[in-house]
């Protein structure tokens, strides 16, 4: 991931928590794949499993790889499916003002960036969506500036260098702490609670 | 060399785990125990099998079935099929890959924040991981303990390391005594309540002060437990001879020499005086009633002699509705008197045997209401047998209520322990999320005692009314 330019999909809400993401009942497979057809389930569809017309992800207006949601987005379980289910339906980036620590980690390990903006950039960004649902924005990893093209308007976001590194590269942290082997072996040899 | 800077308890367990600490990188962290479930580990073996590699520690990697398990008939094979998969998928891997595995029916099986405390795997100055945002549990026995996602699973299972960003530190401290009828869940709820869903993010969390070193480990744990749900990434208490004396004994706690040895490792396990921390925020015990939620996250919490507020903390009207609506109540309403549908005693929260004896002392020779349906869940194969040991079962019989087996149950409603759409339970775990319970369902928030209430009337009740 480098640039991206897309359309974008909102959710005005604040607090939106995993288990909106996806629900628990849909926890119960062994792989990976498959979880964007559950995402946001129980807002998406009603109770006989129809499509509920209001909610954004029904409205052909609003397709996109940036979702843009409420603050505190990702907060409660740590389930990692909630970034497998936004990466299955097709998003790379969301922004907000404020995101839940583990949902962060998550996104960030299925290469989906979390772009953190003001409280006030965020509700300005909610409005032009609403004022133009086709506004484009566009997001540059490496000068980790975010902007919206049209209405001139852009603000920086902050990404720790090593995750940058490894969303621009594909990198893994699984591969980084493997090839540190034998440091954790060193250490294990005095560590009080290793076996 | 000069003398040491005044240290918090977060930053000397911290240190003392760090294997390499690089300029520009998260630090690479030791990880002492892992616990795994049956729903965030498979994907993480089948990346270990993918690589070709084994479990790094399998003497450090503790197995349960827990989140997808019936809580009827477990001697039976699992009747849903997808989670007979999981759970098979668990005993499979656990076997491939050496790690000891306590499946249903096992004598050591339970919620996985249950059984490693009452096991004696759980000690101080450990950092402890699972897939699970519940871990900050274990942060009671003074340990850094939190929640991952499936690909740290596999780091560390591949590994026994993470690597992680040092969090920020927050000190909560509560001084005073609690009043009869309030306990440890109610503190944890008022202090959520206070700060919001969100107020505790990007800090790891000190409980001190002396309403919290008055309280046992078991209740020590509900207020750890629900750290995670003010966004913090986990929550400790200092040790303290309560502590040690709950660890002394238990299975797979240190013995004889390596006892003493443990000992002097915790007796260092305090922060120094002069440490700062990058937020403080004192409460006095005597501020606290009994807590109950009314909205869809546990920032939306009022005492029981109060009103449901115009806009929570930290939230706006819009969200305010929009939970309210969910929650067919309206702002500025008591909940005293609502009549309820369900009440859930269990979870990581509170299913352990001392919130089982609360609750059946309060019930002991009462009923529960006639158009309510009470599940109570042991936290794990000994909290179940020590209930029936101690004749607790037989209370609970006669009030009515359904003592099932050990699970997570519904408090996320993997299973078949389901609350119908629009139905209001009374429960005493951790998340009141839309649809959490099931979906549709509604969820009030509240400590043993409060549900016990609530069974009893089949209405939310102020248990110091009862008392």
């Amino acid at each position: 991931m480098n640039k991206i330019k897309s359309t974008t999909v909102p959710i005005p809400l604040d607090n939106i928590d995993t288990d909106q993401i996806i629900p628990a009942r849909f926890l119960k497979a062994t792989n990976r794949e498959g979880f964007g057809e559950n995402l946001f389930r129980d807002w998406r569809y009603d109770k006989e499993d129809k499509p509920v017309k209001d909610f954004v992800l029904n409205h052909s207006t609003y397709q996109g790889e940036v979702l843009v949601a409420g603050k505190n987005f990702g907060c409660g379980s740590s389930r990692e499916h909630a970034a497998w289910a936004l990466a299955d339906y097709g998003f790379k980036v969301v922004i907000s003002s404020f995101f839940a620590d583990i949902f962060k980690s998550n996104a960030l390990n299925n290469f989906i960036l979390p772009i953190q903006v003001s409280d006030q950039f965020l509700s300005y960004l909610f409005k032009a969506i609403e004022k133009n649902p086709k506004l484009e924005v566009s997001v540059d990893l490496e000068t980790q500036i975010f902007s919206i093209p049209d209405l001139g308007m852009s603000t920086n976001f902050e990404i720790n260098s090593y995750k940058k590194e490894c969303l621009m590269n594909g990198y893994d942290d699984i591969d980084y702490l493997i090839a540190l082997n034998k440091e954790v072996k060193t250490f294990e040899e005095t560590h009080i609670y290793a076996s | 060399m000069g003398i040491a800077a005044p240290k918090t308890l977060f930053e000397k367990i911290w240190q003392k785990h760090v294997v390499q600490a690089k300029e520009g990188f998260p630090d690479v962290l030791y990880i002492d125990r892992h616990f795994i479930h049956e729903v965030t580990s498979p994907q993480a073996f089948s990346g270990l099998h993918k690589r070709g590699i084994p479990v790094a520690k399998p003497k450090q990697t503790i197995a349960t079935a827990d989140h997808n398990i019936p809580t009827k008939d477990q001697h039976l094979p699992i009747k849903e099929l997808l989670s007979k998969k999981q759970v098979d998928t668990l005993i499979k891997n656990c076997n491939d890959f050496d790690v000891e595995l306590y499946g249903i029916g096992h004598e050591k099986q339970g919620i996985v924040h249950v059984i490693g405390p009452e096991l004696g795997i759980t000690l101080p100055g450990m950092t402890i991981v699972c897939g699970d945002s519940h871990t900050s549990t274990h942060g009671a026995f003074g340990s850094i303990a939190f929640g991952i996602g499936t690909s740290q699973v596999e780091q560390v299972l591949a590994t026994q390391s993470l690597l992680q960003y040092r969090a920020k530190t927050m000190k909560i401290e509560i001084n005073g005594t609690l009043e009869k009828g309030v306990v440890s869940k109610d503190i944890i709820l008022f202090i959520i309540s206070k700060i919001s869903a969100s107020g505790g993010t990007g800090y790891f969390v000190e409980y001190c002060g002396t309403a919290i070193e008055s309280l046992s480990m078991e209740a020590r744990m509900t207020i750890c437990n629900m750290s995670i749900e003010m966004g913090a990434r986990g929550g400790m208490i200092a040790p303290d001879q309560t502590t040690f004396d709950y660890i002394k004994g238990r299975e797979f706690a240190p013995k004889g020499e390596a006892w003493e040895e443990a000992m002097a490792y915790w007796k260092t396990l305090k922060t120094d005086e002069g440490a700062t921390y990058d937020k403080v925020i004192s409460f006095d015990a005597a501020e606290i009633e009994p807590w109950i939620t009314y909205g869809t996250n546990p920032g939306m919490g009022i005492g029981i002699s109060q009103n449901i507020p115009d806009v929570a903390v930290n939230s706006t009207a819009k969200d305010m509705e929009k939970s309210l609506g969910y929650m067919g109540l309206s702002k500025n309403q008591a909940l005293r008197g609502k009549k309820i549908d369900y009440v859930f005693i269990g979870s990581c929260t509170n299913s352990r045997i001392e919130d089982l004896r609360m609750v059946a002392d309060f019930v002991k020779g009462k009923k529960k209401a006639n158009d309510v349906n009470v599940w109570i869940v042991p936290g794990s194969k000994k909290v179940e047998a020590q209930a029936i040991a101690e004749g607790l079962d037989q209370v609970f019989k006669n009030a009515g209520f359904d003592l099932r087996q050990p699970g997570c149950s519904a408090c996320l409603a993997m299973n078949e322990d389901k609350v119908p759409a629009g139905k209001y339970c009374v429960s005493t775990s951790n998340r009141n999320f839309e649809g959490r319970q099931g979906p549709g369902s509604r969820t009030f928030l509240v400590s043993p005692l409060m549900a016990a209430a609530a069974a009893v009337t089949g209405e939310i009740t102020d248990v110091r009314k009862l008392m």
